[in-house]
């Protein structure tokens, strides 16, 4: 056996389950690792005696054959978006500042029901908005990958974001899996820049009470991991029905990690025309059509279809997005909780907390959030974005007539320098080119690892299911990550 | 509908962000690059579209009028970055 924090999160469950070693050894070894990986700039807070005390009880109810599931004893690393009862939550922003929060998430809550571990909270964007996790009041997440040749070559190279810490914890073996959220793509597309497993379920799914909000129509939280197989598992630990989130979904929670059976025969894969993108680098497009081969050589059905208004989805989503910030965001007056900056009076208060306490990408959606839904403007954005919306849900749902999964590439490139893009807005929004429309549509998506670039950085395959379709998710992810049999580490 | 220096102060003031005259500028030029960029939606026939509402088809629930919540007024005030007593605290706002 090597290194404990080698084992995938059902190898450690097997572990455990054998005696081969205890919650409390994983742990020790997570915490070990956690802290000789500090230079990465993962986590924002480190929760080691908490850890080292769930590990114990973990270890106690193995022992008394009373453990609850398969993530008993698992060490898990939470974006710091989830609010952790007693531990600092920020968000990544300098506006929540000491924020410790009196009550737990959801998500997190059953994670630890089913006998998670916590490592701490880990780094991100701030507020959920960006695709490079450089945005982050705590500085920017050093992705573990270097590139070995190129421009790029000897570099610090950025997680993608906006889940960039939980992405780079699992790739660097700093936590065996993580809680992410995905707005647009920020759970699959650093999941692909650092060689591991995103997964975004259905809207719906994973209650959002408790997660601080980004932009509510669209956020959902998911998994990262380095198999598809601990995708299933954790999610199947973070679903639930919550009556606290009136939009959570009245649904019962499969056994998620029971749907990869291996056989896709007769799946029929859905490769959307509008994906080929003029500028896509070529070993992105090669990518693809290997994953296209992968599929039909496991038996299914490969066909042609047509989602006629990709190519508005990032706008129309650059519209949507912003106006719920806009309004959720609204919150942080300094009264409350969080920063406050004394002005000259309680409008001067306000405003200069808020010039303070936000960085310049969560003002700028803040700007373009109040103006598109400002008097005399909101039919020309806002409603006009949301009809857009209608229509790249309905193409989807007309793709569904014509084939079970669709199958995409993630990023349009792989990693780039820490530094790139920065003053490009728009250059770094088309990071999300490929996972913005099944975001607009609340549809399950992950992304797999499938490959190396040239400059031998991770690139990932995205598969696309049908709202509630996760174990058809989870069954062509797995054919696919078995052909791609993806081994090279950072 | 590019935005003038005039129009970016009135949202920065909607928005309650403090923002320096000289940044007006700038932050206007930043504003409308995203702007004229969002603008190729209009080439998208939108026509008897209903809006968005609901991302997944779903029934709103509705929940018994109880109160279900309360008493925990140490809790609400816990982060509050200059709270008195019982309450939160702003500055003066009547002379």
């Amino acid at each position: 056996m090597g290194e404990l924090t080698d084992l995938t999160i059902a190898q450690a469950g097997d572990g455990l389950d054998k005696g081969d070693f205890s919650a409390r050894e994983l742990t020790d070894a997570y915490v070990t690792a956690m802290e000789g990986a500090r230079g990465l700039n993962v986590y924002t807070a480190e929760t080691p005696d908490r850890a080292r005390a769930m590990a114990d009880a973990s270890d106690a109810r193995r022992g008394k054959g009373a453990a609850v599931g398969a993530l008993d004893g698992i060490p898990l690393a939470i974006k710091d978006l989830f609010c952790t009862e007693g531990v600092l939550s920020t968000a990544g922003s300098y506006i929540l500042d000491g924020f410790t929060p009196r009550y737990e998430s959801t998500v997190t809550q059953n994670l630890w029901d089913a006998g998670a571990v916590m490592l701490g909270k880990v780094n991100m964007d701030e507020f959920a908005m960006g695709s490079a996790n450089i945005t982050s009041h705590y500085g920017p997440t050093i992705n573990p990958w270097k590139a070995k040749t190129g421009d790029a070559a000897g570099k610090d190279l950025v997680p993608g974001g906006s889940s960039g810490g939980s992405a780079s914890a699992v790739a660097a073996r700093i936590a065996a899996g993580a809680t992410g959220t995905d707005t647009g793509g920020s759970i699959r597309q650093p999941g692909a820049f650092c060689g591991i497993v995103g997964m975004k379920p259905t809207y719906g799914r994973c209650s959002r009470w408790g997660v601080i909000a980004f932009a509510s129509s669209l956020d959902q939280a998911g998994p990262l991991a380095r198999t598809v197989e601990d995708s299933a598992l954790m999610l199947s630990a973070m679903a639930s029905f919550d009556p606290k989130d009136s939009t959570s979904v009245d649904m019962p929670v499969p056994d998620f990690a029971a749907a990869l059976t291996g056989d896709i025969r007769g799946l029929r894969v859905g490769v959307p025309a509008e994906y080929r993108m003029e500028g896509t680098p070529p070993e992105i497009e090669v990518l693809w059509q290997q994953g296209i081969d992968w599929l039909r050589d496991a038996g299914a059905e490969i066909v042609d279809i047509s989602l006629p208004h990709t190519k508005y989805a990032l706008p129309a989503y650059y519209i949507v997005a912003p106006a719920e910030a806009s309004s959720n965001l609204a919150r942080y007056d300094g009264v409350r909780y969080g920063l406050r900056v004394e002005g000259e009076d309680l409008t001067d208060t306000y405003e200069r907390t808020r010039a303070e306490g936000f960085g310049a990408e969560v003002q700028r959606r803040v700007m373009i959030g109040t103006y598109v839904l400002s008097a005399g403007y909101y039919d020309a954005y806002y409603l006009k974005a949301q009809r857009v919306r209608t229509r790249i849900a309905d193409d989807f749902r007309a793709a569904w007539d014509g084939c079970d999964v669709i199958l995409t590439p993630t990023t349009p490139s792989a990693a780039f320098a820490i530094g790139e893009k920065m003053d490009d807005p728009i250059a770094m929004y088309l990071n999300d080119i490929f996972t913005v429309p099944a975001s607009m549509a609340g549809l399950p998506a992950i992304s797999v690892p499938a490959g190396l670039s040239a400059e031998g950085l991770p690139l990932g395959l995205h598969l696309i299911a049908p709202a509630f379709g996760e174990e058809t998710l989870f069954r062509a992810a797995g054919v696919l990550e078995a052909a791609a049999a993806f081994d090279a580490r950072p | 509908m590019a935005l003038d220096t005039d129009t970016v102060r009135r949202i920065a003031r909607l928005a309650r962000i403090h923002v320096d005259d000289a940044e007006l500028a700038p932050l206007a030029d930043e504003l409308n690059n995203i702007l004229g960029w969002i603008e190729q939606l209009d080439e998208v026939d939108t026509d008897g579209v209903a809006p968005m509402t609901s991302v997944v088809e779903m029934v709103q629930r509705l929940r018994a009028d109880e109160m279900n919540d309360g008493d925990r007024q140490e809790d609400v005030l816990a982060n509050a970055p200059d709270p008195a007593d019982a309450f939160f605290t702003v500055p003066k706002v009547v002379e």
